[in-house]
């Protein structure tokens, strides 16, 4: 068994909260090089590099990318080996607090009913899984929310099968328009229950941008939404092109007999996610 | 004014508009258009309106008289010691629909945000002469640094939802509503379905 201090898991979701709410990862640059290459509409490609130099500003003056730093969202995946010495409920929320107050970072998170803001952040949207082994590995999805107000979840009787499904994920990324700020990643949890497809689908926007699903009909499935989704000309900000969407990621989960959830989470290309392992 | 070494070329050659508007201007802007604002504006989100709305209801004053007014759809992110302002693109427009027809009777002749408005938005627009432009969704680090002023005007305990006053300097927006009832996003749809 191995001992994880609370005071340490504080620090490490301080630091990425500060580091996944200012700057854009690799993987998501990545792929706004590659839109910016790929893309017909001269519009569009001007408004790539300004949103690539928009990434270079927060990068070299430390401004966060968006000012929507959004409401945290923090997956655990906790090695059923690892004793945590304190509260880790506790030690993620005060890491939370401090990374959003000492990062310059909005607080964005209010009372459903007043809409008073807490005015710190938190509480943050925590998901926390046992897995084997004595590590922790924390993943921070600063997750912003005009991105997420366009996001959908729907029970399809069985009979719609996969071309039902495919249909839905193309329709709600085509009815967001240019509100969830357009190319999009687009997260995708098939099967399971309601909310087993919820968290898949929310799940899937922390892969690195692009990796397929393990599986090769999934994989295949993935390529053929985004060709789908790209064809319907959208494009960046909504203002046309071929880059609607930079990626779509789905992950499965089997479902009861007389059930077909499909869950449908839109992120927008300001795509901030950071990881770290204990 | 360049941003940065790698600034989009685009941005050097967009129609320059003084705000306030000086007559004749937001009639002469066309749907599709991309423009670059100086001057002052006014910002809201959601509370802002809320308490806005809650204020007229009461019969009283708004904080600030926003006649012939740009008014911006922002929360922004607090700004670092030394800077004017943190993060500040466009929020989601479609969420203050319900708040603009009324404030576009008071006068407010411009809304900038991001996405579409509802068709009593866009009514209420032609009836009052007014525009609605997008700015860049997701660029906030860029635009903060065409803000050159920024203070909180009203509302200060909602935190990034106050009302601030901001100066502008070259800030980028495409014209998506003009005077004439015309809609880009949806000029943008039709050429689309047309070249299919």
């Amino acid at each position: 068994m191995r001992e994880i201090e609370a005071a340490r898991i504080t620090a490490a979701v301080k630091q990425i909260t500060m580091e996944a709410g200012v700057r854009l990862e690799p993987d998501i640059l990545d792929g706004l090089v590659k839109a910016r290459a790929r893309e017909t509409s001269g519009l569009a490609k001007n408004i790539l590099d300004l949103l690539l130099a928009n990434a270079g500003i927060a990068d070299q003056e430390n401004i966060p990318v968006c000012q929507d730093t959004g409401v945290a969202v923090v997956f655990i995946e906790l090695g059923q080996d690892v004793h945590i010495n304190g509260d880790l409920e506790e030690a993620v929320q005060l890491g939370i607090q401090a990374g959003y107050a000492e990062g310059y970072l909005r607080k964005s998170v209010c009372d459903p009913i007043t809409r008073v803001n807490t005015g710190t952040n938190t509480p943050a949207v925590i998901h926390t899984e046992l897995v084997p082994g004595e590590q922790m590995k924390i993943s921070m999805l600063p997750k912003g929310c005009g991105s997420e107000n366009m996001s959908g979840l729907t029970m399809l009787p069985p009979s719609a099968g996969l071309a039902g499904m495919k249909d839905f994920v193309v329709r709600q990324v085509v009815n967001a328009g240019p509100n969830p700020c357009p190319p999009l990643l687009v997260g995708v949890g098939m099967g399971g229950t309601f909310e087993k497809a919820a968290l898949l689908a929310k799940k899937a926007l922390i892969r690195p941008l692009g990796a397929a699903n393990p599986r090769q009909d999934v994989a295949a499935l993935e390529e053929e939404i985004l060709t789908r989704i790209n064809e319907q000309g959208q494009g960046v900000q909504g203002l046309g092109g071929n880059n609607t969407a930079l990626a779509v990621h789905i992950d499965l989960f089997p479902s009861h007999i007389a059930s077909l959830p499909v869950a449908v989470n839109i992120q927008c290309h300001a795509h901030r996610h950071k990881e770290i392992v204990l | 004014m360049s941003l940065v070494s790698n600034t989009p070329a685009m941005l050097d050659h967009l129609r320059e508009i003084e705000i306030p508007f000086a007559a004749g201007v937001v009639e002469s802007l066309q749907a599709g258009e991309l423009i670059s604002l100086s001057g002052t504006l006014f910002t809201g989100r959601d509370q802002t309106h809320r308490r806005m709305t809650a204020l007229l209801d009461e019969g009283a004053e708004l904080p600030v008289d926003l006649a012939g007014q740009l008014l911006y759809y922002v929360g922004p992110s607090p700004a670092r010691p030394g800077q004017v302002i943190g993060a500040a693109g466009p929020t989601t427009s479609y969420r203050m629909d319900v708040y603009t027809p009324r404030l576009l009777e008071l006068g407010l002749k411009a809304t900038m945000g991001k996405g579409a408005r509802s068709l009593p938005v866009r009514e209420a627009m032609v009836r009052n002469k007014a525009i609605y432009l997008a700015a860049f969704g997701g660029a906030g680090a860029l635009l903060s640094k065409c803000i050159v002023a920024a203070e909180v005007v009203a509302f200060a305990d909602a935190g990034p939802e106050a009302l601030f006053k901001f100066i502008v300097e070259r800030f980028p927006a495409v014209v998506i509503n003009d005077v004439h009832g015309r809609d880009y996003y949806e000029m943008v749809k039709a050429d689309r379905d047309l070249s299919r």
